[in-house]
């Protein structure tokens, strides 16, 4: 298993493409399939491109990048919930020369597997009638449930989008995404079906944890959002080392490697 | 119908920190206990892949489950209580060990100016310090009575601390039973500033072991690794010192405990002043039992302590509108809020590695160890670096003007991800007449009982105090050599959001006056001998410290109490 796992990728180029394609495919349906899907191909190629050289990113990910991860589906989204996500995400934690942004990291995947979870169903949380309106200091107290608020949410940023851009939200250009995203945050969008605010907080929440939660959990792909800031992930002792002066750089370990058979 | 078990000496009320301690007092003078705990078992072998931020620190895998019972809460008495449905302020502990498997083991003994506060505030100042309604009272103990118990938790937990205290603190007879722990860059930043300026800094005592050690018991346990996945994480190693890995298993060893998990104990049956026993569901069945006892001990935590005794109309509830009856009077908290970062452009930290209770402060600035005559507040706060871990989701550093998303959030908070230190101030919280505990009357736990309710601020005092300590906390921070430093010295209206602290006190609080008491100096009921009820939940205010220690000190003068009453039972003041 093991070793299988880290045989060289075949035609990585064709693999990607293809990966992608049973993302966006049916979602995009027959309307405007041309532009969009060369368009996004054309974002997804760069983007394996320049994440390779970039400064701090380990050697090893443009390989597993493009390794086909049966691992990886959607559990709760459907492709346009997940796709609204992924550009969302990025605009929060977007790539640039420090290393990979919440797409390539797999973010969005990370999110739908939380809102499928116990999370998601707020099974953990006090749900119990009756609800009132309250004040910020009092915290959560709707009834929607975690994954009800977000796919609401997202709906609400494409009709934002189409209001104001008559577009949907992915094919808005990033500055606009930015300004859609911060009249969320700001409370001026004049969203009806969830408190705007509350969605965006949960957003970027899920963003930071999908970007640095352990990678079991399907983002913070290949330990990225941990290299970036030198952050050796779990390891079971520092007893020799935290006295020392200056950063001390160590390769991290995620809770794979903690596994023993 | 519950069904009727055989009746035992003793029967205590939830397995954590307090009702290990007084298990294992008691099962070691050959005395039966049964021990009732709400949540499942736990050993050291479920922790091996406990170095997940998201399940134990975001998910709050540890903690009680909220979608079965929370706490209500709202600011004043004016305002509609709202129940905490996701955490926020604190986090309830849940299963064997309690709190105390998730806690950091920052261990304060309280100062002896705690235990007679309003005695010595009004020898000092005059009555007229006290602001309207603040409602101050002596604990009906002193330090130096209290003190053979901190000793007793010390060697029991193997407490790691210098050899000897500053004298801003109370004496101690007997030394830690081990050194302090290891001393990080940041520490001695903070350290070396603080000396500077002529205070006394001082390792923080601390139950993560600096070096391998066993107990009077012969308990043995490793040293801690400063694995930096400690507050909210079990210790895979049993260097954190919990009641799984030290008071359990002494108490089993006995064969006088039987230990019951999933048992929610839902009252206290009594009649003619004493109890008779506990009714508790077995959560996997919804089955009913009623366990009769000679003695009942409550080792619930604060809002179970509470709680229970309310649901079983045992004692008499406080009336903030009269300021009479006793049962949920005086709720505190911790005043945190106090801070300085320092950003350092040209150095890095390993921050990332830590334990829960590595770290350096001061007490220069908590209880009366200063003048308040010209103040506007009454006690303090300790004032601390710690260095716990710092693990990267909870952690994104920026410098204020930064927006909160973004690349220029994305570069900042990875720039400094390892390039801060965060002094702060742990203040006390001091009762009021309005902060109080009650029944919620609208909301419900998943078995139909009232959930509890919390009235509670932030007052002036208290902004007055982190507005102070805020100073200190620059003060210390400028003489740490950063290339920039940022305070935060406002306090507004208490939220129940953000984490602040598991330091809920009061509520059972313990002193000389019945009026104003829920249990006497061993913690022993006044209206009800043959109950006990211990933890935060007795204190009747609570100090600028982690309460652990006190805690610990106070489980183990109740075990004593509750051995001697049963030897010769009767009011033992
Ligand atoms: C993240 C965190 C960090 C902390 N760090 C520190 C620190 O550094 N220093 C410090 O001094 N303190 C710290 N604390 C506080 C510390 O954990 C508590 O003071 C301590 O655990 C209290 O012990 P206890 O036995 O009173 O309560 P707990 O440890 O909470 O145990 C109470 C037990 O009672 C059970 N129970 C409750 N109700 C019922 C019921 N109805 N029926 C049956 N069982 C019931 C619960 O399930 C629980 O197991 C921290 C707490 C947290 C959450
Ligand atoms: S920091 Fe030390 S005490 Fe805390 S969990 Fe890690 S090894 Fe255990």
């Amino acid at each position: 298993m093991a070793n299988e796992d880290k045989r060289p990728p075949q035609q990585p180029q064709d693999d990607s493409r293809r990966r992608f394609l049973k993302y966006t495919g049916t979602a995009i349906g027959g309307v405007v399939v041309g532009g969009i899907v060369g368009g996004l191909i054309g974002a997804n190629a760069n983007k394996t491109k320049s994440g390779a050289p970039a400064p701090g990113a380990s050697p090893a990910p443009p390989a597993a990048e493009s390794d086909r991860d049966y691992n990886q589906a959607l559990m709760f989204f459907n492709q346009n919930q997940f796709q609204i996500t992924e550009a969302a995400t990025e605009r929060i934690f977007p790539a640039d020369d420090l290393g990979p942004g919440a797409k390539e990291l797999g973010v969005a995947f990370f999110i739908d597997h939380q809102l499928a979870s116990a999370y998601g169903s707020n099974a953990k949380d006090y749900m119990m009638a009756p609800f009132y309106k309250a004040e910020a200091y009092q915290g959560y107290q709707m009834a929607f449930r975690r994954r009800e608020l977000f796919v609401l949410g997202l709906e609400a940023l494409d009709g934002f989008s189409t209001k104001n851009y008559q577009k949907k939200f992915v094919k808005l250009t990033p500055e606009e995404q930015d300004a859609v995203l911060a009249a969320f945050e700001s409370d001026k969008a004049d969203v009806q079906a969830v408190p705007a605010p509350t969605f965006f907080n949960m957003l970027r929440a899920l963003t930071l944890e999908g970007v640095y939660s352990d990678p079991l959990y399907g983002g913070n792909k290949n330990m990225g959002g941990w290299k970036m800031r030198s952050f050796p992930g779990n390891q079971m002792s520092y007893t020799d080392v935290i006295e020392k002066d200056g950063l001390v750089k160590i390769e991290p370990l995620s809770l794979h490697d903690h596994l023993t058979s | 119908m519950a069904t009727k078990l055989p009746k035992v000496p003793v029967v205590i009320v939830g397995m954590g920190w307090v009702g290990g301690i007084i298990a294992a007092e008691l099962t070691k003078a050959g005395i039966q206990v049964v021990g009732l705990e709400r949540g499942k078992s736990r050993s050291t072998e479920d922790y091996y892949h406990v170095h997940d931020e998201l399940r134990y620190a975001n998910r709050y895998e540890l903690m009680q489950d909220l979608s079965k019972e929370t706490v209500t809460y709202r600011n004043n008495e004016k305002v509609r209580a709202l129940p905490m449905r996701s955490y926020g302020s604190f986090l309830l502990g849940d299963g064997l060990g309690g709190a105390g498997v998730h806690w950091n083991g920052q261990y304060y003994r309280f100062l002896p100016y705690d235990f007679e506060i309003r005695s010595k505030t009004i020898d000092r100042y005059g009555k007229g310090k006290m602001p309207e309604g603040m409602t101050l009272q002596d604990w009906g103990i002193k330090y130096d009575e209290l003190e053979p118990y901190f000793v007793q938790y010390e060697q029991m937990a193997g407490i790691s601390g210098e050899p000897t205290t500053q004298d801003n603190v109370g004496k101690m007879s007997k030394p830690f039973p081990t050194p302090p722990m290891k001393v990080t860059p940041g520490m001695k930043l903070f350290h070396d500033a603080a000396k500077k300026l002529g205070y006394k800094p001082y390792m923080i005592p601390s139950a993560n072991l600096s070096q391998d050690y066993t107990n009077p018991d012969g308990v043995s346990r490793a040293a801690c690794q400063y694995c930096g996945y400690c507050e909210r994480f079990g210790c895979e190693y049993g260097a954190k010192a919990d009641p799984v890995v030290t008071v359990l298993p002494v108490a089993q060893q006995t064969g006088k405990l039987e230990l019951r998990t999933f048992a929610n104990v839902t009252g206290v049956s009594h009649s003619g002043g004493k109890a008779t026993g506990v009714t508790y569901v077995h959560t996997p069945t919804g089955e009913e039992y009623f366990q009769p006892a000679d003695v009942v001990v409550l080792a619930s935590y604060v809002f179970s302590n509470v709680r229970l005794l309310l649901l079983s109309k045992l004692g008499k509830p406080y009336d903030p509108a009269t300021g009479t009856g006793a049962v949920g009077r005086n709720y505190c908290y911790q005043v945190n809020g106090a801070s300085t970062t320092a950003f350092y452009d040209d150095k890095e930290f390993n921050i990332f590695m830590g334990a829960g209770a590595l770290g350096s402060s001061l007490d220069d600035f908590n209880g009366d160890n200063f003048d308040h005559t010209d103040l506007k507040f009454l006690h303090g706060a300790n004032i601390r670096y710690t260095q716990a871990g710092l693990r990267p989701i909870q952690h994104n550093p920026t410098p204020s003007g930064t927006p909160g998303w973004g690349q220029q959030f994305k570069q900042a908070s990875i720039q400094y991800a390892n390039r801060v230190l965060n002094i702060s101030g742990q203040g006390a919280s001091l009762p009021f007449r309005h902060h109080y505990l009650d029944l919620d009357p609208v909301y419900k736990d998943s078995l139909g009982l009232p959930l509890m309710r919390m009235t509670f601020d932030f007052e002036d005092q208290d902004k007055e105090l982190v507005k102070f300590i805020a100073s200190k906390t620059k003060e210390i921070a400028d003489q740490m050599g950063a290339t920039k430093t940022e305070m935060k010295d406002s306090l507004s209206t208490y939220s129940i959001v953000p984490y602040q602290s598991t330091h809920n006190t009061g509520g059972t609080t313990m002193g000389g006056d019945p009026s104003m008491s829920v249990v006497n100096n061993y913690l022993q009921m006044w209206d009800a001998e043959n109950v006990f009820i211990c933890g935060a939940s007795n204190f009747q205010h609570n100090s600028g410290f982690n309460p652990t220690a006190t805690v610990g000190a106070l489980a183990y003068r109740a075990a004593e109490g509750v051995s001697k009453y049963l030897q010769k039972p009767g009011s033992l003041v």
